[in-house]
């Protein structure tokens, strides 16, 4: 196959980007330009880490040839012969594991300077980040790749164009490209047979976390609705006593679900006609008795911590909103502390050099939006509603979050 | 995770050399020199900028940028235990608690011994089957089951 025939079956297959944002494969590999004289990098972001988010660490310790597999694909796609797999400070086992992989690939001349015989040269990499959420961010990737703190960079221009050392660069994230093989060897409709939905071609990775029966990653047809995971594949809630309250559909940073907003597809386009994303595509579960305030307040506390310091509405607002919440959790908010919260999230969204700015705003704006009373009830009660953090065992607690 | 140790010259030229090829070799020669000394001390810091042409200003920026390095030393071993939102729906508090008086040491602090360091981490990819922890990196789940006493034999006690 020739580059062009492998980008051809990626873009027909609806291949859609796993890491949150859901663009399209093929054509991501197609904006390298073909007549640059610089040498052309992929990098495979494996800095898998915004809470809630557990599947591309399954792939790398479970499978770690199927995405060296693809991680090779994309690279003869766009005639690159060198490829970083960047990942997560955290996931040591993961590391280890893609690690004896890439060994074992390089034992076997399917890595190396002459690929299984046919002359092509490719080397991939594995490099550890350090604990920097914000690493996550193409960007930012790019820069710790390069040795530097992992500030985001401006965009234009576009790693495609302008990425590792100022080269060509196409960023996948592990899921995207561990699903490239299989499309490869089966064929574009093969894939888009998988899905139920017409946005994008597939199984997807979901992995299921919070107040359910029985979390866990599963592999399941693209298209599913909220509910048929939640309540017929991963068992329905954890305590049938207690009603869901609400679903994170992907991922912290992802605005809030109400119970009547599951029965959308839960894919790319669908979600976002009740006003949230797929992101990672990692719903977590809540269940009725948990705090809305408290579960922000660890939200923000975690934004806060994470950013990189390089846009001041980011830098200073996360902590501000963190504040203003833990204050009103803690029963000595005001009624305009809650008008506050709006107020500084809706001006540090879009004010950012990346989306790390929108990704603490969201979740503030939609759970003020979705459950003000709560927030309304905490200032008036001068307390939390719930009562105090429980430390007991949670199979005796109410309250989590 | 390593053993505290002083910073030893020598010891951290044999360590840099497998990366000296490498472009953007910081990261991971400071990722060697913590992994064999435990942390990055002020003259590691100083090595390392002369070593790779760079100002110590610029090494510190990073070494202080990233949450794993550390800039004092941790205890011999490092527990870090999930603090995040899928973890706290399936008991992280409670463990965290019976974590501090198994260890005898608060969340954040290293034992006066120095013995051991527990800290708090924010999702470790284990949302399936929390709460969950790395001691020394190694993972373990279902601590509000089995898997607490695995863990708490793990750092050996």
């Amino acid at each position: 196959m020739t580059s062009d025939d492998i980008i051809k079956v990626v873009i027909d297959s609806k291949l859609r980007g796993r890491g949150g944002a859901g663009f399209p494969a093929g054509r991501k590999w197609s904006f390298v330009p073909k007549d640059s004289p610089k040498p052309r990098y992929v990098c495979v972001n494996a800095d898998e880490s915004e809470p809630g988010t557990f599947k591309d660490r399954y792939i790398m310790e479970r499978d770690p040839h199927q995405l060296i597999e693809g991680t090779a694909i994309a690279c003869k796609s766009i005639n690159a012969h060198a490829a970083y797999i960047y990942v997560r400070g955290e996931l040591g086992l993961a590391a280890v594991r893609v690690q004896q992989a890439l060994d074992e690939c390089y034992a076997a001349g399917i890595l190396g300077k002459n690929v299984m015989g046919s002359g092509y040269a490719l080397d991939i990499y594995l490099h550890r980040g350090a604990g920097a959420y914000i690493c996550g961010e193409e960007t930012a990737l790019l820069e710790s790749l390069e040795g530097k703190k992992g500030q985001p960079r401006l965009k234009p221009p576009f790693p495609a164009v302008e990425g590792l050392f100022a080269c060509p660069t196409v960023i996948n994230n592990v899921e995207t490209l561990a699903a490239v093989g299989p499309i490869i060897q089966n064929g574009a409709a093969w894939w888009t047979g998988l899905s139920r939905t017409e946005a994008e071609g597939g199984t997807k990775l979901i992995g299921v976390s919070g107040h359910v029966a029985r979390p866990g990653v599963y592999e399941l047809p693209g298209g599913l609705t909220l509910r048929e995971i939640i309540f017929e594949v991963a068992g329905g809630m954890r305590n049938p006593d207690r009603k869901l309250k609400a679903v994170v559909p992907g991922g912290t940073s992802c605005p809030i679900l109400l119970p009547h907003e599951l029965d959308t597809a839960y894919d790319f386009d669908a979600i976002k006609k009740v006003g949230s994303m797929m992101g990672t595509g990692c719903p977590a579960v809540i269940e009725e008795g948990t705090c809305i305030v408290r579960l922000l307040k660890r939200i923000e506390r975690f934004y806060a911590h994470e950013s990189c310091g390089q846009c001041t509405p980011c830098r200073e607002g996360g902590d501000w909103l963190f504040k203003i919440i833990s204050r009103i959790e803690a029963g000595q908010g005001s009624m305009a502390d809650i008008d506050k919260i709006e107020s500084v999230a809706s001006k540090i969204e879009g004010h950012t050099i990346c989306a790390f700015g929108e990704a603490l705003s969201w979740p503030a704006r939609s759970y003020l939006k979705k459950f003000r009373e709560e927030f309304v009830e905490h200032v008036k009660q001068k307390r939390c509603p719930y009562g105090p953090i429980p430390v007991a065992p949670v199979a005796l607690s109410g309250v989590v979050a | 995770m390593g053993h505290s140790s002083d910073f030893d010259p020598a010891e951290a030229a044999r360590l840099a050399l497998e990366h000296s090829h490498q472009e953007g070799a910081l990261l991971p020669i400071l990722h060697a020199l913590q992994g064999r000394f435990g942390w990055i001390a002020p003259e590691a810091v100083a090595w390392v900028a002369e070593r790779l042409n760079l100002s110590r200003a610029e090494v510190h920026g990073v070494v202080s940028f990233y949450h794993d390095f550390r800039d004092h030393p941790a205890g011999r071993q490092v527990i870090k235990v999930c603090q995040a939102e899928a973890c706290q729906a399936r008991g992280a508090r409670h463990v965290t608690a019976q974590l501090e008086e198994r260890l005898g040491v608060k969340l954040g602090q290293t034992a006066p011994d120095r013995s051991l360091t527990l800290e708090p981490v924010y999702c470790l990819g284990l949302c399936g089957n929390g709460p969950a922890a790395l001691v020394d990196g190694r993972p373990y789940a279902d601590l509000s089951g089995r898997g607490l006493a695995r863990c708490l034999k793990g750092v050996g006690r």
